[in-house]
């Protein structure tokens, strides 16, 4: 009884890892890398401004990925004038909406609703579709609005799809390049883990010392655990 | 100074009914059975859990915006920039779902001892209420990120409503106050969850606790041990709740919150179970989410509610049968009719059927946090098969057993072979 409980309770788990789309790849960003994420940040203010926002994230919180207010007024503010203002972008929702068909969402929580691996592979397969108005399509997210807006890091690529006939089996992807970009695919793959991180760390910038104060509760909480069960056999050792 | 404190007291007493009164009978002598087991903990952890929330709750409050064009983003300030916000949020969230962990596993101890029955009908009923109202506020407490599985798990539920004949379509309009979730829904749900539903939880829970000192605990044997009383007059098989049940509860409690502390501080998300994914997008009315689906405590009903095919283009069938399958623990008490309360002196007619129970309350759970295509399609056609889902006929023969579980219960308790029952409690 006990033994068909578990399997019935962990058989949703197996279903759950099942699913079809492209395949995601793991996204090795490191969240204790402050260079990883500073860098993250340039790419960020750099490519991700010009249209998206970051709204419910001030400049100042990026002294949380040890930067100081002069190096983040210097280096990263370029449409900001006070550092507590937030990340917004000079676009608005009614010009995004002109230029793409929708607005381009805000990326605060962006990390929690699609998840690390999924940008980590999103931002990785662009490629070359002169079937879309922006000349641009992406494997991960079919006939997405956005154009490939770090082109010319990681250069123009192709991509072909090919479908079992029987319908079976494995669908193949198969990269072709189109024009080089910037840099190598290991510098690029880089830059996007960088990017990644940046956005993982500003989808939820307290997650650190959350960790950290968990420690700590968990261990007072066992202290206190010991101390409440030797209290609990000491009244209860006249009960029979 | 120890006298003046005294007179204090005295005078206190002297015009309201005595604390000291209210603590005898409700804790230092109030008789509980000595054989409480694992199963028991869950009452207390409960009442520790609406604790939680309330204190975390009212913190919310003060920061949080009540208004479709605020919420979404006063709920990202509590995460960022209210100091400890993140903690205060991450303690309702956690605590939402961890009040139905709790609640659930209370509700089974009362299946697996019989405490539902006679004579603690009324403790059952004042719980049933709980738990009704318990889902009510998660309802409206669901709505307040403003994220879209708030916005389209409002909107789905209220359209329920819609679906009853006749008043259906103004019930749902008067529920939502506008004809889709607005502003309005928003305002309205806030003030019941932060007040009405509390108010009547806070109302029941008290209730819930007076009737069941009145008649007494039942325990893992399902015996009453106020049968065998001794010389002094208490249950020879009972110990004062104070200090025995209050310390074992204190070491539960710190286990409990161990686990609670481990989940909020590590994997507040539990994998999209308790933070769904998409409740990270702001709600847009215009977009509907491919996926919708409930908190995975609303699961098991919403997957019954998915399984009952429509009838005249209507879900009305569905809805009647998800009400039914939460209406129908009212009459728990009558339609057990076997002799003995406890599973440990039932005979296996029963214990099928509530090993049956709950493993379909599982897979119904499981289920309605999914898509019904999940388990694939049949790969053959037949007139009867009006969808060829897998997972939907899964889900019907669950609910099938579900409601089977309940309206034979008269039946098969009656003609349980039980076992004799002891007259002392084992230990």
């Amino acid at each position: 009884m006990r033994k068909f409980l578990l399997v019935a309770l962990l058989a949703p788990l197996a279903a759950f890892a099942a699913g079809g789309g492209y395949p995601l790849d793991r996204s090795p960003h490191d969240p204790r890398d402050l260079v990883s994420l500073q860098s993250g940040a340039h790419v960020f203010v750099n490519y991700c401004l010009g249209c998206h926002s970051a709204q419910y994230v001030r400049y100042q919180g990026l002294t949380g990925i040890g930067l100081s207010e002069a190096q983040i007024r210097d280096n990263l503010m370029f449409t900001a004038d006070k550092i507590g203002e937030p990340m917004k972008g000079p676009m608005t929702i009614k010009e995004g909406k002109q230029w793409f068909g929708v607005a381009p969402p805000d990326l605060s929580v962006i990390a929690r609703s699609r998840g690390a691996d999924w940008l980590y592979t999103y931002l990785r397969t662009f490629y070359r579709d002169p079937k879309t108005v922006s000349g641009w399509n992406n494997a991960v997210f079919p006939n997405v609005a956005m154009p490939h807006a770090l082109w010319m890091l990681q250069g123009e690529r192709g991509l072909q799809v090919e479908v079992p006939k029987d319908g079976h089996g494995h669908v193949a992807y198969k990269w072709s390049e189109v024009s080089k970009g910037a840099q190598s695919v290991t510098e690029y793959d880089a830059t996007v883990r960088d990017l990644v991180n940046f956005l993982v760390y500003v989808g939820e910038p307290h997650a650190a010392s959350r960790k950290a104060i968990g420690v700590l509760t968990l261990f007072a909480l066992g202290v206190l655990f010991v101390l409440a069960y030797l209290l609990k056999k000491e009244y209860w050792k006249d009960v029979h | 100074m120890g006298a003046q404190l005294r007179a204090l007291w005295g005078w206190f007493d002297a015009r309201m009914p005595s604390v000291a009164e209210q603590w005898k009978i409700h804790a230092a002598n109030y008789y509980a059975p000595k054989n409480f087991n694992f199963w028991y903990f869950f009452g207390a952890l409960s009442m520790l859990v609406l604790g939680i929330q309330i204190v975390s709750g009212i913190f919310l409050t003060m920061n949080y915006k009540p208004d479709a064009s605020l919420a979404f983003g006063s709920v990202e300030y509590i995460m960022r920039d209210v100091p400890g916000g993140w903690l205060l949020r991450y303690i309702h969230s956690t605590g939402a779902s961890a009040f139905f962990v709790v609640v659930y596993l209370h509700m089974f101890r009362g299946l697996l001892y019989g405490s539902y029955k006679q004579p603690r009908e009324l403790v059952w009923i004042f719980g049933v209420l709980i738990y009704l109202t318990l889902m009510g506020e998660a309802f409206f407490g669901y709505l307040l990120p403003w994220g879209q599985m708030s916005y389209w798990g409002a909107q789905v539920i209220v359209n329920l409503f819609g679906t009853v004949p006749l008043i259906g379509p103004d019930l749902a309009l008067w529920i939502r106050g506008d004809y889709v979730v607005s502003d309005a829904t928003l305002n309205r749900f806030f003030a019941l969850h932060v007040i009405a539903f509390p108010l009547v939880l806070l109302g029941l829970v008290v209730a819930h606790i007076l009737a069941l000192h009145d008649v007494g605990s039942n325990n893992p044997d399902g015996i009453e041990i106020k049968k065998t009383k001794g010389p002094d007059g208490h249950p020879l098989d009972g110990i004062p709740f104070h200090p025995y049940y209050t310390v074992k509860d204190l070491m539960g409690a710190v286990l409990f919150l161990a686990i609670f502390c481990f989940i909020m501080f590590f994997v507040p998300e539990v994998g999209g179970y308790f933070l769904e994914y998409n409740n990270f997008i702001p709600a847009d009315p215009l977009k509907t989410p491919e996926h919708i689906a409930p908190v995975w405590y609303f699961t098991p009903f919403y997957s019954i509610l998915r399984a009952v095919p429509p009838l005249f283009n209507s879900q009305f069938p569905g809805v009647m049968a998800m009400g039914i399958a939460t209406m129908i623990l009212f009459f728990l008490p009558w339609l057990d009719r076997s002799p003995v309360k406890s599973i440990r002196y039932r005979g296996v007619l029963y214990k099928s059927w509530l090993a049956a129970f709950v493993v379909v309350f599982l897979i119904l759970g499981y289920l309605g946090t999914e898509n019904t295509n999940v388990w694939g399609q049949f790969g053959f056609d037949a007139f009867f098969l009006d969808t060829k889902d897998i997972a939907t006929w899964a889900a019907r023969v669950c609910t099938l057993v579900y409601f089977l579980f309940f309206f034979l219960m008269p039946w098969y308790t009656a003609r349980d072979k039980v076992l004799p029952v002891p007259e002392r409690v084992t230990s």
